[in-house]
């Protein structure tokens, strides 16, 4: 079920190629995760906009697979 | 399925605050849920709760309604202004304060300095 903060990271990454992207493993189960992404993709959006990006770059496994990403967007 | 649309779609227009959430205001049943209930509180406006645990056509179609995979979510005056995450971020930034009074929603004073 869990997924590993690298795969995260890889597929943010994928999706939002210019992003940094920083994530902690909040409780060490592999499944509450923490992430700060900065991408200039961002810009001019609303947060909600901007944590949508970042959930369509993991391609609906955050709510199943993944079930706590605590999100922090922003431009540079 | 369209029932359900036509359910949330009811609710957020008829109501100024609805928080879609796991449990009750008085009962949170996930912690997320219930940081947004404590802010929503402290802030002291009325909001409407309801539980997507009662209803698993809910808690999906509450998703796609949305475009947004988790829940708490809270929709203000029918627009969908973000889950806990957003919420606390922009209650610590004042932020939910002045969008709540922009819109006419009167907020807990004390909690808006």
């Amino acid at each position: 079920m869990a997924m590993q903060a690298r795969d995260i990271e890889a597929m943010i990454k994928e999706a939002l190629p210019d992003a940094s992207v920083e994530i902690r493993d909040l409780a060490g189960d592999g499944d509450h995760y923490s992430a700060i992404v900065v991408s200039e993709a961002f810009r001019g959006l609303t947060r909600v906009k901007q944590h949508q990006l970042v959930y369509d770059a993991l391609k609906g496994k955050m709510g199943g697979e993944l079930h706590a990403l605590a999100l922090q967007t922003s431009a540079p | 399925m369209a029932d359900i649309k036509s359910f949330i779609d009811n609710e957020v227009k008829t109501n100024d605050i609805v928080l879609f959430m796991k449990g009750t205001p008085d009962f949170p049943q996930c912690g997320f849920s219930g940081q947004v209930v404590q802010i929503l509180s402290y802030l002291g406006v009325p909001f409407k709760g309801i539980n997507v645990l009662d209803n698993p056509e809910l808690r999906e179609g509450i998703k796609s309604y949305s475009n947004w995979p988790t829940l708490p979510q809270l929709y203000v005056k029918g627009e969908f202004v973000g889950g806990c995450d957003i919420v606390r971020e922009m209650f610590q930034k004042q932020e939910l304060q002045a969008h709540l009074k922009e819109v006419g929603i009167a907020v807990n004073e004390a909690a808006a300095e």
